[in-house]
């Protein structure tokens, strides 16, 4: 057999638990030993359960460690990791766990994955100096309005119909909280220097934070929240801005 | 072919950089020979890894051990996975740079371990023109690493050490001696460790690993051993790195523990180990081979 066949034979088998070891495996006794083939299937599986461990702790105290280690075979079984870089693996799990029925039960858990997802990305996304208030102080209302601000690359928002920063927020730490929340939150992850941080925005400032990640200026931001009440856009941005959510300012293209 | 960048580690005990050390190591300092770090955890854009590795870099002497690159697959090599080892290698100015004999990638996806191969013709043909690849794409030698392995290939017909010695000999490349992998596969194949170990061509060694090893009983209720790397050195596995040294003189030695790492103070410990035994050895080695 030629290398590509044996290793065509190989995989096939790896990742499907169901098949023999493949032929052309032996043993030192000249016979195949299935147990044998098998601790590279465990090697694969652990070690891929053991990335969606490292980046999931949340989800994964949320519904328990045997749960979650059921969740991740199921996951790990249709999806294997698109590179070497294990660290990146699972950016689609939230994603699974949002269509995964045993989970049901657990409307939110799909969210709080997709911040964790966020918090790693950000602890590896590219460093770059925040944008800095004194920067917008120099353009008067005209050039204001049609600014539009460049998206941190460390930054993330999250709009979930769930309280899933603060169901985040009682994770962090040895002993989790046992607040009740309701009602949904829009989250913010930044990492202005070194340190990912996650942020609950005030509700008001939610759409106005959506706007400019969506790339709208300044103006059509403003304009998309002056129906909200509480709303001050001046705080807002300032506040936005301070939390390290964006790293330029540009007056043209979308 | 364009000379290769080829430094050598200091010939002492390094440790593997695990990002739970980071705190440790650039308040206390400790004296440690060099550092190993897994090229893909680096591989991000920026961040924390990057900032801890640039301020350890600047102090220690840096391995870059890669287990990605998937040197043993039949498919070609990934160009774009090639020019983020060389990004790398031109930020941290490695000391070594060390991949394994094995495959994982595949049509099926990153298979996430290091995969055994047949010893064949074919195969030394394939990986030989890898490591060159390699080699010419980052600029720098590369240590190849001898497998741990649970399986063998009925299509096999070179000896693993032939096998090793001849990539050494057509590319130009180093090897990496996993001491834990030599009794690993030794038991799982009914082989004399010792014997391996007094037949592997020395002189081509640029770096030795020390790890735990986990053991079970395969289908036929035979000793199985597992590459684990979640524990201290094996009695074992330490008494056959000792022959190893005795054999060949000082080289630079590091202990893997990537799985339950332990706290700083006891992987240092276990540093300390092997630097008894180096320091026992010392003045007894020329510098490797080195490419002409």
């Amino acid at each position: 057999m030629d290398i590509i066949a044996i290793q065509n034979a190989f995989a096939a088998a790896l990742v499907d638990p169901g098949q023999p070891a493949p032929a052309g495996i032996t043993t030192a006794r000249g016979k195949p030993d299935e147990k044998r083939f098998a601790v590279y299937r465990n090697n694969v599986a652990v070690g891929l359960t053991r990335a969606l461990e490292s980046r999931f702790p949340v989800t994964r105290q949320l519904v328990g460690a045997d749960f979650f280690a059921g969740m991740a075979r199921a996951f790990i079984a249709g999806h294997k990791p698109a590179s070497p870089l294990i660290f990146a693996y699972g950016g689609d799990f939230p994603d699974f766990v949002a269509g995964f029925a045993p989970a049901a039960g657990l409307p939110y858990l799909a969210d709080v994955a997709r911040l964790e997802a966020a918090w790693t990305h950000a602890y590896h996304a590219a460093d770059a100096v925040p944008l800095a208030i004194a920067t917008l102080a120099g353009l008067d209302g005209e050039r204001l309005a049609v600014a539009r601000l460049t998206v941190h690359p460390a930054a993330a928002l999250l709009r979930s119909c769930f309280p899933t920063g603060s169901i985040w927020q009682a994770h962090q730490g040895d002993i989790a909280g046992s607040a009740s929340f309701s009602g949904g939150e829009c989250v913010l992850v930044t990492r202005p220097e070194f340190d990912v941080r996650v942020h609950v925005l005030p509700p008001r400032d939610a759409p106005f934070a959506e706007a400019l990640f969506g790339g709208l200026t300044l103006g059509e931001a403003a304009e998309r929240t002056a129906a909200e009440p509480e709303f001050d856009f001046g705080a807002a941005l300032v506040g936005l801005i301070g939390l390290g959510a964006f790293a330029g300012v540009r007056m043209e293209g979308g | 072919m364009k000379a290769l960048h080829n430094p050598h580690l200091p010939w002492r005990a390094g440790l593997g950089l695990k990002p739970e050390h980071y705190a440790d190591i650039l308040s206390a300092r400790p004296d440690v020979g060099f550092f190993e770090v897994h090229a893909e955890n680096y591989m991000g854009d920026g961040g924390a890894p990057h900032r801890a590795l640039a301020a350890i870099a600047e102090r220690y002497p840096i391995s870059l051990h890669g287990i990605g690159l998937s040197i043993g697959a039949a498919r070609p090599l990934d160009r774009q996975h090639l020019a983020r080892l060389r990004a790398l290698i031109d930020r941290y100015r490695p000391h070594s740079f060390s991949e394994h004999l094995a495959w994982s990638t595949h049509d099926a996806g990153f298979l996430n371990d290091v995969l055994p191969l047949p010893y064949t013709a074919e195969t030394l043909e394939r990986v030989s023109a890898h490591v060159d690849e390699a080699q010419q794409a980052t600029g720098c030698q590369l240590l190849l690493e001898n497998p741990s392995s649970y399986v063998l290939f009925d299509d096999s017909t070179i000896d693993e050490i032939d096998f090793l010695d001849a990539i050494a000999e057509r590319s130009g490349c180093g090897l990496l001696l996993d001491v834990n992998n030599v009794m690993v596969s030794a038991v799982n194949h009914g082989l004399d460790p010792y014997a391996y170990m007094d037949r592997f061509p020395v002189e081509r060694v640029g770096e030795i690993h020390l790890a735990g090893y986990d053991e079970t009983v395969d289908g036929a209720g035979e000793r199985l051993l597992i590459d684990a790397h979640g524990s201290k050195v094996r009695d074992d596995v330490f008494a056959l790195y000792r022959h190893t040294i005795a054999r060949c003189g000082p080289v630079a030695t590091l202990i893997e523990w990537d799985n339950d790492v332990p706290t700083f103070p006891l992987l240092l410990a276990e540093a300390r180990r092997a630097d008894s035994v180096l320091a026992t050895a010392a003045g007894r080695r020329e510098p490797m081979r080195r490419r002409a």
